[in-house]
């Protein structure tokens, strides 16, 4: 109890008096997941449309395929891009590993199945709603796919924040491929298990808060650009 | 008030995707282990260096095992380990090297307050894990190859105990670094071995106090050695080797004396006088 309560007090004196180090390293988090989200959306929300609408081969096998990469465990996805990213790997030349861009590609792997599925399962109820009107405009699956992303661009936020919430909240792939290096690949997550390994409880806690308070952040960022741009829409 | 909110999400968004303004500046890649960083050592030590020769070091810190297996990868330009076997391995199968002595500290025994296998006080680090053996009070061990892992395993055998027969009873491998492992023996009031450096910076204490200490054989050892760039041609072998250099010269060796937690030095420089391995 005596442990949760300065942890609460440190959480709070982190917040007010915006301690540098702390804000460094948050602002590296958001920087990377959002970063990570933005890719993985680029693919994971059109291959989840066009698996909603198009009918082909393979297509139930992907599907199967998506919905059991949902459960990749960060550290087997941290694993493998450090296996591609290091010097002796096949894009060792780059030199990516330990470095933030290297974090990004990790949760963007990540999350783009979490994305796509989520994307496909939401979007296939609106293409058996409105398939028959789009279908009388003449659009084929191809051209009704930028319609239902579109049409489903509120849902799909939901969509987002999921994968938002997936990648701020790991800490198994970035600590491999980051290397919870200070100042320079630290994020909350890796902070925070950095802080429990030294036996510092009360301070790993209260990054903890400071990191759910800003998820809370976003997500109500979210919801309230959602509410408000229904509103002006309808 | 939308399209201002809607004006502040994008640039919060496109600022959070612009990369990081290329900083030209020079860096090295340093892995390491857990005791060094966790310790407190490299916060302090960096910035001094950082300051005398405007090289960032990036630090990754594992168990001594995985340092020198990112070496061979080529994953890094400097390691700063401590098990000198497998030191000598990585620089006679051509990895690296040639290897630097930088410092010592010791490591301790450690145990709970009650000390049930009553070892408290003993010098002779083989007995006392004999008497936790026989008493099979539990023993928390690292299990991660970590260099404090090897130098655990090398006093089991210098006691003449297999502790693997005390496997899922009394000995328990957490596979982890050291302050997770120290974590876990204070949540089990178990016995553990730590390097002196993070167990004073270690704050979850509960009932574990140091039990051994002193013994010859609790020696511990830290090198430094740059991987080799024949191998790995992205090595960066002049900021690399300047970061050697200064560790062992006199400035560096200040410095590493000059760390200290409560008053109480945690390392201490031997880069000329190395102390020969019993």
């Amino acid at each position: 109890m005596n442990d949760l309560g300065s942890a609460l007090t440190t959480a709070a004196s982190m917040v007010t008096t915006a301690d540098p180090a702390v804000v460094q390293v948050v602002l590296l988090s958001l920087r990377v997941s959002l970063t990570a989200v933005a890719i993985a959306a680029l693919v994971g929300l059109p291959l989840g449309a066009l698996l909603a609408v198009a009918q082909f081969p393979g297509r139930r096998v992907m599907i199967v395929a998506l919905n059991a990469l949902m459960g990749l465990p960060p550290v087997v996805c941290g694993l493998l891009v450090y296996l591609l990213l290091s010097r002796s790997g096949p894009l060792g030349p780059l030199g990516l590993l330990f470095t933030p861009t290297a974090m990004v590609i990790a949760q963007a792997v990540l999350i783009a199945p979490i994305l796509a599925a989520l994307a496909r399962q939401l979007l296939e109820g609106m293409w058996e709603e409105y398939s028959e009107q789009l279908r009388s405009f003449g659009a084929g699956p191809w051209r009704a796919v930028p319609t239902l992303l579109w049409d489903g661009r509120y849902a799909l936020l939901t969509v987002l924040l999921a994968g938002f919430g997936r990648a701020s909240a790991e800490v198994g792939a970035v600590m491999i491929v980051g290397g919870n290096i200070d100042g320079f690949t630290r994020v909350m997550t890796t902070a925070i298990a950095l802080e429990t390994s030294k036996g510092d409880l009360p301070l790993a806690l209260a990054l903890g808060m400071v990191l759910m308070a800003i998820v809370l952040t976003v997500n109500a960022a979210a919801q309230v650009l959602r509410d408000s741009s229904a509103r002006w829409a309808g | 008030m939308l399209k201002t909110l809607r004006r502040t999400l994008l640039a919060v968004f496109l600022g959070a995707l612009a990369l990081p303004a290329l900083a030209q500046e020079r860096s090295i890649t340093v892995a390491s282990t857990t005791s060094t960083e966790q310790s407190g050592l490299f916060g302090y030590l960096l910035p001094i260096f950082t300051q005398a020769s405007g090289i960032t070091v990036r630090v990754v810190a594992l168990g001594t095992g995985q340092a020198l297996d990112v070496g061979r990868r080529g994953d890094a330009d400097v390691l700063f380990v401590h098990d000198r076997v497998a030191e000598t391995r990585f620089v006679t199968e051509g990895y690296g090297g040639p290897r630097h002595h930088v410092m010592f500290n010791d490591f301790v025994l450690i145990g709970p307050a009650a000390d049930p296998a009553h070892i408290a006080g003993l010098r002779d680090t083989a007995e006392a894990l004999r008497r936790i053996a026989a008493a099979a009070s539990p023993f928390v061990s690292r299990g991660d190859r970590s260099g404090t892992h090897a130098a655990e395993l090398r006093l089991w055998v210098q006691a003449g105990v297999d502790p693997v027969q005390g496997r899922g009873a009394w000995y328990r491998e957490v596979g982890q670094g050291m302050g997770p492992a120290l974590n876990a023996a204070a949540a089990q009031n178990a016995y553990i071995l730590a390097d002196r450096g993070t167990w004073l910076a270690f704050r979850n204490r509960q009932e574990l106090k140091i039990v051994v200490e002193g013994d010859a054989r609790l020696f511990n050892q830290y090198g430094v050695m740059l991987v080799s760039p024949q191998r790995h041609p992205s090595v960066k072998v002049v900021d690399g080797q300047r970061f050697i250099d200064w560790l062992i010269s006199p400035a560096g060796q200040t410095a590493i004396a000059g760390y200290k937690i409560n008053g109480e030095q945690l390392f201490f420089p031997n880069a000329t006088q190395p102390e020969p391995v019993s």
